[in-house]
């Protein structure tokens, strides 16, 4: 079986951010990039399904030399081998447009496992894009996967209030979250993983050209909340008003 | 030109969601003078959307597509931009929506922006603004495509009534329904009931600050008298205190209700990351470090075992009036 897992390397979760250049770029000095925590399961799901029926699992990613680093950490926690599309993922499309030109040339993934969601950009489109563009199934927001057979798959979907079963076929792309793996059966590099990556891999191919749809014109951060009302705990009628009057709420 | 948003059900019923969008198409269709359709599948009350401004319902009485499917609503949905001269569409931040969102974007050949929180700007380029970096920054989004998608975030809007004189016409459109034996439903969870975190207007939510599950009966008590929905933070979802479908955060769900009151929890920043979409956040913690009073509207110092407690028989005290 062969596994394309791809990789969003994205801004540590505790980072604080903020942006340059007249507001018009994100600030990445002193930012650490991490693997896109939502792809983190399905990494992991990759690497137990590599173990348990033999898989081959390549890592791709649109990005520029900087994410090299997260690569090689995927590297080290299970894939055997990585791609990197040398290109600023400028937007979702252009992004999705690489990621599919890679799969069409190759042909031959039965599962590609990506995150439901960025946590950089929070578009929650680029899998659902590379799916409109190769015509491949696509299943969003899996929280369960099982292999039935050769073909068949179960995968578990997160609807409004609960989970939908979803039995479809390979090849297959899903945008995998929480539930896919334990949270404590997440793998993490250990010393061999780190060595053995070093020998593993990294092809870097040129982007294929693509037009953007969207752009960033500027950033700005939400507007700072003002200060916090403090509610004596034996005056909780006070707490009461404030939320039916002030902030109507109830 | 129209305007067409992609009306969701809920129980049959025209959902909160399709209020919202359609309250957003129609504050911007009154800037540009378009009008606004929606275009939906069982909608029992699809009248109700002219309420909120809507000029057009197209109903799809197809009983295959009254189940979702991203890859059928996605073409309907397309089909009706198409047949109807749509060149903006609108569609909601529900599970359903985000999962067709990009595939209805590939059929368009639209430029697709999520998370959007702000009517397009007055200019001659098309730009909305989106939340990003999880709420910690705002994105100015220009769209270059002549056809464009907007997903808009939850509760960014408010159900603003502007009632017009609408139409219901039926849609039969060009749907592959293969696609339904592409993906066979086998089963269905869901708790019923209960109030769905996502489309909660208030959340209470609790944290280890608990100290064990046995002790939710005074947070699901505190649900119940506000009509809320329960959460939870992570650890709490970890040690399986609570069921993973009510971790809100970075990792888990990100909601935006207009009340969220969090007990027992520190704050941690993915926490907040979920969050701090909530027009109104209360705390109540023991600790007045907790970095939650930095974020928060309104906080109470103490016990959560005495706080609580006291919380429910004021509301509900407050109720009787
Ligand atoms: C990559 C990553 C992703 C993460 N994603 C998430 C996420 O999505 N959601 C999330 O929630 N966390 C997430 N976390 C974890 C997060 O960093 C915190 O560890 C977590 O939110 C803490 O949960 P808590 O507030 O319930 O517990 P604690 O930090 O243990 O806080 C408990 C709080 O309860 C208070 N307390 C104790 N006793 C009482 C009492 N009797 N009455 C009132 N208050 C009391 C304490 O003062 C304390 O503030 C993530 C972490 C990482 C590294
Ligand atoms: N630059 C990228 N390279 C490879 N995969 C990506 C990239 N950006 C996003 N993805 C994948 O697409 C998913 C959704 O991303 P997004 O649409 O940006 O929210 C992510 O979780 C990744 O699995």
């Amino acid at each position: 079986m062969k596994i394309l897992f791809l990789m969003s390397s994205v801004p540590d979760t505790t980072s604080k951010i903020n942006f340059t250049d007249n507001d018009t770029k994100f600030d990445e000095s002193g930012i650490q990039f991490v693997i896109n925590p939502h792809d983190e399961f399905g990494l992991t799901k990759a690497v137990q399904i590599k173990e348990k029926n033999g898989a081959e699992i390549t890592v791709l990613n649109v990005g520029t030399a900087k994410t090299e680093p997260v690569i090689r950490k995927v590297l080290a926690i299970g894939a055997d081998k990585a791609v990197r599309i040398d290109a600023e993922p400028l937007d979702s499309y252009f992004t999705a447009v690489q990621i599919a030109d890679y799969i069409k040339k190759h042909n031959d993934f039965d599962l590609i496992i990506a995150g439901k969601e960025s946590l950089d950009y929070n578009g929650a489109m680029v899998h659902g894009l590379v799916a409109g563009m190769t015509g491949l199934k696509f299943v969003n927001a899996v929280m369960g996967l099982e292999l039935k057979d050769d073909k068949t798959v179960e995968v578990a979907r997160e609807i409004d209030g609960g989970k939908e079963y979803i039995e479809t076929t390979l090849p297959l792309i899903i945008g995998g979250q929480k539930g896919l793996v334990k949270e404590e059966e997440l793998r993490i590099p250990n010393m061999r993983g780190i060595m053995m990556a070093r020998k593993k891999p990294l092809e870097v191919l040129p982007p294929v050209d693509a037009p953007v749809r969207t752009k960033i014109d500027k950033y700005e951060k939400p507007a700072p909340k003002g200060a916090i009302k403090l509610v004596d705990k034996d005056n909780l009628d006070e707490l009461i008003d404030l939320l039916h009057n002030e902030a109507k709420v109830i | 030109m129209y305007i067409l948003i992609y009306a969701e059900s809920q129980n049959g019923k025209v959902a909160k969601s399709a209020k919202e969008l359609a309250s957003y198409a129609k504050a911007y269709a009154d800037k540009t003078g378009q009008e606004v359709f929606a275009v939906g599948a069982g909608l029992e009350d699809a009248g109700e959307l002219f309420k909120y401004g809507v000029n057009k319902v197209l109903t799809v009485e197809n009983e295959t597509l009254k189940q979702f499917n991203a890859f059928a609503h996605a073409q309907m949905v397309a089909d009706a931009a198409k047949k109807n001269d749509a060149n903006l569409v609108l569609i909601s931040s529900s599970n359903d929506a985000v999962y067709m969102g990009p595939v209805l974007a590939d059929l368009l050949d639209a430029g697709y922006v999520s998370q959007v929180i702000s009517l397009p700007e007055e200019s001659d380029t098309f730009i909305v603004k989106r939340k990003v970096f999880s709420n910690k920054g705002i994105a100015y989004t220009e769209v270059l495509t002549d056809n464009k998608l907007l997903r808009i975030a939850k509760n960014s809007f408010e159900v603003i009534e502007k009632p017009v004189e609408g139409t219901l016409e039926k849609f039969e459109p060009e749907v592959d329904l293969s696609v339904y034996d592409e993906y066979k439903v086998v089963k269905v969870d869901k708790a019923t009931g209960k109030i769905s975190l996502s489309d909660a207007d208030i959340v209470v939510s609790a944290g280890r600050g608990l100290k064990g599950p046995e002790n939710w009966g005074m947070i699901e008590e505190l649900a119940d008298v506000l009509g809320a929905a329960t959460a939870c933070s992570k650890p709490v979802a970890d040690l399986g205190w609570r069921p993973h479908q009510e971790h809100v955060g970075q990792t888990g769900k990100q909601i935006a209700p207009n009340l969220y009151i969090a007990v027992g929890i520190s704050g941690a920043i993915q926490h907040l990351a979920g969050v701090n979409g909530s027009k109104n956040m209360v705390v109540i913690n023991n600790d007045p470090e907790a970095p939650f009073f930095k974020a928060a509207d309104y906080g109470v110092v103490g016990d959560a075992f005495e706080v609580v407690p006291k919380l429910i028989e004021k509301i509900k005290a407050f109720k009787k009036q």
